[in-house]
């Protein structure tokens, strides 16, 4: 049995066997012609009659659909900050400005639209040899606008890129030619103005019609690898300031203290000078009193003077008395136990020791003793 | 029976035209080639037509290309190494020189001129120092290169329009020993600036001490002046007084010494009773 045979058994084997029928599926011929209806319609050709009616409703629909096409493909709206550049067959027409503008569509016309109002910025950081042969790390941004839109267009290939490279080689060629310190220190604003307008110099050069508005540095670091030893330089600096300081405190130290002990040498001479002089005073003052009445009575006054001091020395003073003219001999005088009983009562005659008043000028030791130790190596060597 | 002949001719000539016309932009130059001979050429932006089949048409950007190959390793005149990144900005002067030496291959015009600059560059960087390299003035090289690539305008239809250099580094091993120098460098500046500070204090400390020194001397002589003049006033007093009788003086001045002399108790006398004092202490009568 075959695998097309129909458990029916009918007459033909061919599973199409019931096409001979008037009836059944619909009409191949008539689907056919009914396509060709609809073409012809769409062509506007041999259509007669039934069918035109819906077929021409399409077309409408066609139509409207490439005029809305049109209208939107040959409509521009420029921005503000855009200009529109027109090329016709590729080949520049004119520039377009903001508004709402119609060219033709789009394989005639085609419309680029660049912007040329928006401030764009490139950043760009490197490590790079200074003229020094230094290291130096420095980071700028480069704030940039289009200012001729055919130019950006037309002239370079990859503008954007093209100023990226022209800012890499204007960094490096400015920081080459400079000396580490500078660009470290001072030179920032410099670099950067000259970075600019080396920026804007190639871009011109390259005909890019890129306007540089700035250039904005950052500080320029030395590299990691070295960052301790600059940090400890700017310190040394701030040492060398704190080091003066310190001797500047130490002198404002030193300097009143010895301008006061200055004083202070004068003042005591000055006591000394005034104190010897009122001493020597007194003392001639009363000893010439006393001589004047001396010379009145000379023999009595001088018995007097001598009795007195004598006495006077004699009754301070441990005696021993010796009248032993021409007697040989030998005395024992236990002198120490003499000494010791002065000394005890010595608390007693104490009042009495103190003699006539007598005043002596205070005098600084080793005063005019012309010895080699000054009397203010001392105070010199407490304040140091 | 017009209409569908219409539809078919206009068809057709779409066709053609499709095939025959070609644009060429803003930034494009065309050679027209017939049977691959070159026919026409510099063909500026616009509409154009060709035969189809027959003609065929070439297009060459003429905008500012850029050449931009990884950094390379030169050797200065010092026999030290250098990272040299640069870029060449070209473009396509002569379209029709241009094709016949490169069949219009960028890719192929850019090793040809690869390789003339770098052995410009090579010779250029061999014959000065990395300081005059890093330094150096740019349009010299430019010169130099410029002059070396004149001859790329006959061969190969390209003007060269500028070679800049991005980076001039030096190798890693080379970096390392940078660095170390300028550690030293910093350590002699801050050596440098702490010494001064320590010189600066000491200068002070001394002229301090100096100062002080002088004030001191200064006063030390004052005082003794005015002390020695005030000795002086009171020896001139003293003398004065005492010049009146010398023979009494003398005696006053032994008595108030003795008193003074013996003014304290831990004196032992050991006297003989025969002084003047004494007179009277054997003998009350006297002698």
């Amino acid at each position: 049995m075959g695998w097309n045979e129909t458990p029916g058994g009918g007459k033909g084997k061919d599973p199409w066997g019931n096409r001979g029928n008037g009836e059944g599926p619909p009409d191949l011929d008539e689907i056919v012609r009914k396509m060709q209806q609809g073409i012809g319609g769409i062509f506007g050709g041999r259509s007669s009659g039934s069918g035109s009616n819906g077929s021409s409703f399409v077309w409408l629909l066609i139509v409207l659909a490439f005029v809305i096409w049109l209208v939107i493909d040959m409509a521009h709206i420029i921005d503000e900050q855009e200009r529109g550049i027109v090329l016709r067959f590729g080949e520049y027409q004119t520039t377009l400005q903001p508004g709402l503008k119609f060219r033709f569509p789009r394989p005639i016309e085609r419309v680029l639209i660049v912007n040329v109002g928006r401030v764009r910025s490139v950043t760009h950081n490197a490590t790079m040899l200074t003229q020094d042969e230094n290291i130096v790390d420095v980071e700028l941004a480069v704030q940039w606008r289009i200012k001729d839109p055919q130019a950006y267009r037309f002239n370079v290939y990859g503008p954007d890129a093209t100023l990226h490279q022209a800012t890499e080689s204007a960094v490096r060629e400015v920081i080459g030619k400079s000396e580490l310190d500078f660009v470290l220190t001072e030179g920032r604003s410099q670099l950067a103005q000259s970075q600019q307008r080396l920026i804007q110099q190639i871009m011109d050069d390259y005909n890019t019609g890129i306007l540089i508005l700035g250039v904005e540095t950052q500080p320029a670091k030395p590299p990691e690898q070295v960052k301790a030893a600059f940090d400890d330089a700017i310190k040394a600096r701030e040492d060398e300031q704190r080091l003066v300081n310190e001797a500047e405190a130490y002198r404002n130290d030193i300097i009143p203290k010895a301008r006061g002990g200055a004083a202070r040498l004068r003042e005591e001479a000055n006591a000394y000078k005034a104190g010897v002089i009122a001493k020597a005073e007194g003392e001639a003052n009363r000893f010439e009193k006393l001589l004047t009445e001396y010379e009145r009575a000379p023999a009595v006054t001088r018995e007097r003077l001598y009795i007195d001091a004598i006495e006077s020395v004699l009754s301070n003073t441990s005696k021993v008395l010796l009248d032993t003219e021409g007697n040989n001999n030998l005395m024992y005088i236990p002198i120490d136990r003499i000494l010791e009983d002065a000394r005890t009562g010595k608390n007693k005659n104490q009042s009495s020791s103190a003699n006539s008043g007598e005043y002596k000028p205070k005098e600084p030791s080793g005063s005019g003793s012309g010895s080699g130790v000054t009397p203010y190596s001392d105070r010199t060597r407490g304040t140091r | 029976m017009i209409l569908p002949r219409i539809t078919i001719i206009l068809a057709l000539a779409a066709i053609v035209l499709y095939f025959s016309a070609y644009k060429v932009e803003q930034w494009e130059r065309a050679i027209v080639f017939q049977f691959r001979e070159i026919k026409e050429t510099d063909i500026g932006p616009g509409l154009h037509f060709k035969i189809p089949f027959v003609n065929s048409v070439q297009k060459f950007e003429t905008r500012l290309l850029n050449l931009d190959k990884e950094a390379q390793r030169f050797l200065t005149a010092e026999k030290k190494d250098v990272l040299v990144d640069y870029y060449i900005k070209w473009r396509i002067s002569n379209v029709k020189e241009f094709y016949t030496a490169t069949s219009g291959d960028i890719f192929t015009a850019n090793n040809l001129m690869e390789q003339r600059i770098n052995r410009a560059l090579r010779d250029e960087f061999g014959a000065r120092t990395v300081q005059e390299v890093v330094a150096g003035e740019r349009t010299e090289i430019l010169k130099i290169v410029t002059s070396t690539t004149s001859n790329l305008q006959d061969e190969l239809g390209i003007t060269v329009v500028d070679v800049r250099t991005k980076r001039i580094d030096l190798p890693e091993e080379v970096s390392s020993s940078v660095y170390a120098r300028m550690r030293a460098e910093r350590e002699r500046v801050a050596k440098d600036f702490r010494a001064r500070g320590s010189e600066a204090a000491e200068r002070i400390r001394a002229n301090a001490d100096r100062e002080r020194e002088v004030i001191l001397a200064t006063a030390y002589r004052d005082a003794e002046t005015v002390r020695g003049e005030g000795d002086a006033q009171a020896t001139e007093i003293y003398a004065s007084a005492f010049g009146k009788n010398e023979e009494f003086y003398s005696f006053y001045r032994s008595l108030n010494a003795y008193q003074n002399s013996f003014s304290n108790s831990n004196n032992i006398l050991l006297l003989e009773p025969d002084s003047e004092f004494f007179r009277y202490f054997n003998k009350p009568k006297g002698r």
